[in-house]
């Protein structure tokens, strides 16, 4: 591709110059703005409203900017050939150390709910001490039941990994209607489990605010809840890319990379569910 | 490939102009612009280490309450406002150094020009990644600027909590308004950006080494890049997470770190320096690297122990991710935790050791040419030995008792950090100079600007561990005129490091303007990794024949 007479003796890609990295920063840079400005009730610019308007704005340019990168991605695997197999092997690679950034993410929640549920009585918090008369679930606190909700959550996630296996080995033998139908049931059980997480958040007993159970309890299960709708577009995508006759039984990076996500988010929960619903919350008072 | 993409490729591969460097998709642009930045932050976070010398130059407070009538318009008789704005300014000068100084020029910069052409790739693995890596960092540049003119503590402009952003002061408590939330998105951002390169670089060096080069026939400052990056990937999520709660904690009630609610400060205190630990291998890996390279060269010999270069970085990164509870002994770590910290950071010392050795061994018996980047690198092995040596006596739980909070930490991470990693930007700035523009400097001039400031710097930094024995706390605008002399001492250095900092600035507008061809070899015999195969500037995609490496030769 040098200078428009020679082919490069090499199978990596050398991508275009492309707008969508400025635009995506300058509409990050917008967000922030405006969510500081909405978070603290400023006017901005004198508008009351500034800050929300300016948040919405510049989150629709970062969700058009997803667009159109992505969709330049797409053209460039699926019609210009570009996605040789090393270029394959970068994007596998990519995929895997971000999913390996987001495990490292979760760390933090998990440091922040076994801080406190580790050591409810520890003599030098004695705030937290008194607060909690020294026990994990906190004195006072209410908590959910791990045996009803959560567990048909578990369920409903597992089931819904099994159903996107289904879904590969669709495409894989180039079945396409075992991967239409497959991605159709997991999408609709991440769904559900949304539904039945937004659900149990609206009648829990206990506050994001004010107290570190609530305040770790929202946080993880929250940030988790986020990664499950995220990875429930991820397979709309999918399934769209499916009807419109693309993937195919040797190159479908875009389906792997949304069965790991899924599979990642779906472990993640267990580790939710076995923690903070069930370890967390043993021994509490239920309703 | 087939037609369509070499049809493309007839119209896309020369951009020029605008579109060459806000679309940009070529790592040696992004690396300029990376550098660019780098200057633009390092200036700024100078800037205002002159002005806090200037402060403690002398005891009382003469400075800063005219800086604070000049930038945010208070009365200059308002001492408040003038102690305020001196918080403000550490504050900002250590935000600024770390993550728009020395990072965007060590990995940004040197690593995206110089690490894809080492291992023979024509670029990175993910070209437009790289672009938003670099625009993300950009902006969270313009919010942390932002932030300085927005309100913190109530009725004064900025955070002044200190870099490490602890709660209570980082809260609601300390900085109620949105300065404090303009940092944290500001560090949000600029994590997302150091994620993403990160993954970039890993993928680039695990994927795209030229035929035959493989891991252990790297050259060492790819080695320094990939445990660097692992480090970012693995620590900067938790930092994130760390910050997360933070902005709930001051905007949505939550009380994570709010002991009123069963939280605990000390909590984001772990997760902050779970990251920051890492952080500061961050910011000298790559460094590291360089030297290598640049001792190598000019003894004409290849890097003594040359395995052992590459495990001593991956035991120091892997060593960094657990020693982080060793900034802090006095917040009441029981005993065990203490001396399992204590040890733990102490073993650091050997791989550190391995790699000032290995660098002494390499010079030993080598044929040595005392070219400008030399005089660089051999300074950088003096003060990092320095600095690493203090470190040793702080891993002490028990010294830290005394030590803590004092000057000679500062003194101390300051060795390692404004001398270490700094000497280590301008070795690799006045090694590759010549690579990236085509024209050779004056060396005399590179060589005066070493040694203005050496001298300056080591005139700043060393009477401080003196201060921080006897006992004057950091992040005071005044203290007591026992301490009066060595901050005087302190203060002059500054000023000939200023005058360094100018000299810099003329040596590369005289580079450019008598524009003296450099070769592309200007090194001689001993450089010999790929970079020095190529024309100088490389041309705009290079290896489009990917080189095969064959022998042992190449690090």
């Amino acid at each position: 591709m040098s200078d428009g007479h020679a082919k490069p003796n090499h199978d990596y890609h050398l991508v275009d110059p492309s707008p969508w990295p400025l635009v995506g920063s300058l509409a990050a840079l917008f967000t922030a703005i405006g969510a500081i400005y909405w978070m603290k009730g400023l006017p901005l610019l004198g508008v009351k409203i500034g800050g929300p308007v300016l948040f919405s704005a510049g989150f629709a340019a970062i969700l058009f900017t997803m667009w159109s990168w992505w969709s330049d991605i797409i053209r460039e695997a699926e019609h210009e050939g570009h996605h040789t197999a090393v270029v394959q092997l970068h994007h596998r690679y990519g995929v895997i150390l971000f999913i390996l950034s987001e495990v490292m993410f979760f760390v933090a929640w998990f440091w922040a709910f076994f801080n406190s549920a580790i050591f409810p009585a520890d003599p030098q918090q004695f705030a937290r001490t008194e607060l909690f008369q020294g026990v994990w679930p906190p004195h006072g606190i209410e908590v959910l039941n791990p045996w009803h909700l959560p567990l048909l959550n578990t369920v409903i996630l597992l089931t819904s990994g099994a159903t996107l296996t289904y879904a590969h080995h669709g495409l894989l033998h180039n079945d396409r209607d075992k991967l239409k139908k497959g991605l159709i049931a997991t999408i609709a059980l991440g769904l559900i489990f949304t539904c039945v997480q937004a659900y149990e958040y609206a009648h829990a007993p206990f506050a994001f605010k004010g107290s570190i159970y609530g305040a770790s309890f929202f946080m993880a299960t929250g940030f988790h809840g986020f990664h499950v709708i995220v990875g429930s577009i991820f397979l709309i995508v999918c399934l769209a890319r499916a009807y419109a006759g693309q993937f195919k039984p040797e190159q479908h990076l875009g389906f792997e990379f949304a069965a790991w996500y899924w599979h990642f988010v779906d472990v993640v929960w267990l580790f939710l569910f076995a923690s903070i619903y069930v370890w967390g919350n043993w021994g509490g008072h239920m309703e | 490939m087939d037609a369509i993409s070499t049809e493309a490729g007839a119209h896309h591969d020369h951009p020029t102009g605008l579109r060459r460097y806000l679309f940009s998709t070529n790592h040696k642009d992004i690396g300029t612009l990376y550098l660019i930045l780098a200057v633009v932050g390092g200036l700024i976070g100078f800037l205002m280490s002159m002005a806090i010398r200037a402060e403690l130059a002398h005891p009382g407070i003469s400075v800063f309450p005219g800086i604070s009538a000049l930038l945010h318009g208070t009365d200059p008789t308002n001492i408040d406002a003038a102690k305020n704005l001196y918080n403000v300014f550490i504050t900002a000068h250590g935000v600024l150094m770390i993550f728009f100084f020395v990072m965007p020029a060590l990995m940004g910069g040197f690593a995206n020009w110089f690490v894809p052409i080492m291992i023979g790739a024509p670029d990175m693995a993910f070209p437009r990644l790289n672009n938003i890596s670099f625009w993300l960092l950009a902006v969270a540049l313009v919010l942390v600027v932002l932030s300085t003119f927005a309100e913190g503590a109530p009725g004064s402009l900025g955070f002044g909590g200190g870099w490490v952003f602890y709660p209570p002061l980082s809260s609601n408590t300390g900085h109620p308004g949105p300065a404090m939330d303009y940092v944290i998105l500001s560090l949000h951002l600029a994590g997302a950006s150091s994620i993403l390169g990160s993954i970039n670089f890993i993928t680039t060096i695990f994927n795209m080494r030229a035929p035959g080069m493989t891991l252990h026939k790297m050259p060492l400052f790819a080695w320094g890049m990939l445990v660097t990056a692992f480090l970012l990937v693995l620590t900067l999520p938790v930092l994130a997470g760390a910050i997360t709660m933070l902005l709930t904690d001051r905007n949505f009630g939550t009380t994570f770190y709010d002991p009123a609610g069963g939280g605990d400060p000390i909590l984001f205190q772990h997760l902050f320096w779970f990251f920051g630990h890492p952080e500061v291998y961050v910011l000298i890996l790559p460094a590291f690297g360089i030297i290598s390279h640049i001792v190598s060269t000019f003894s004409r010999k290849p890097v003594f122990g040359y395995l052992g270069m590459a495990y001593a970085m991956v035991s120091i990164g892997f060593l960094g991710c657990i020693v982080w509870a060793h900034h802090m002994y006095t917040v009441g770590l029981s005993l065990n935790a203490q001396r399992y910290f204590v040890f733990a950071t102490m073993v650091i010392a050997v791989p550190t050791g391995i790699k000032i050795f290995s660098w002494i061994a390499t010079m030993w018996g080598g044929s040595i040419s005392f070219r400008a980047p030399m005089w660089w690198a051999i300074g950088f092995i003096f003060v990092f030995t320095l600095g690493g040596v203090t470190g040793v006596v702080l891993a002490n739980a028990s010294a830290d008792r005394q030590l803590h909070e004092t000057y000679y930490v500062v003194a101390h991470f300051h060795y390692t950090m404004s001398l270490g990693a700094v000497f280590g930007v301008f070795a690799g700035f006045y090694y590759w100079f010549p690579k990236m523009t085509g024209y050779m400097y004056n060396e005399t001039l590179s060589k005066a600007h070493f040694l203005l400031l050496f001298v300056g710097i080591n005139l700043v930094f060393f009477p401080q561990h003196f201060l921080g024995l006897a006992g004057m706390p950091r992040r005071y605008i005044d203290y007591p005129d026992a301490f009066a002399l060595w901050n005087y001492w302190s203060s002059v250095g500054a000023a000939i490091a200023a005058v360094s900092v100018l000299l810099f600035f003329y040596t590369v507008a005289e580079a450019f303007m008598r524009k003296r061809e450099a070769g592309a070899n200007p090194w001689g015999v001993g450089a010999t990794t790929l970079e020095w195969t190529l024309p100088s500037p490389p041309p705009f995609h290079q290896f489009e024949t990917l080189p095969r490496i064959t022998g042992s030769g190449h690090h």
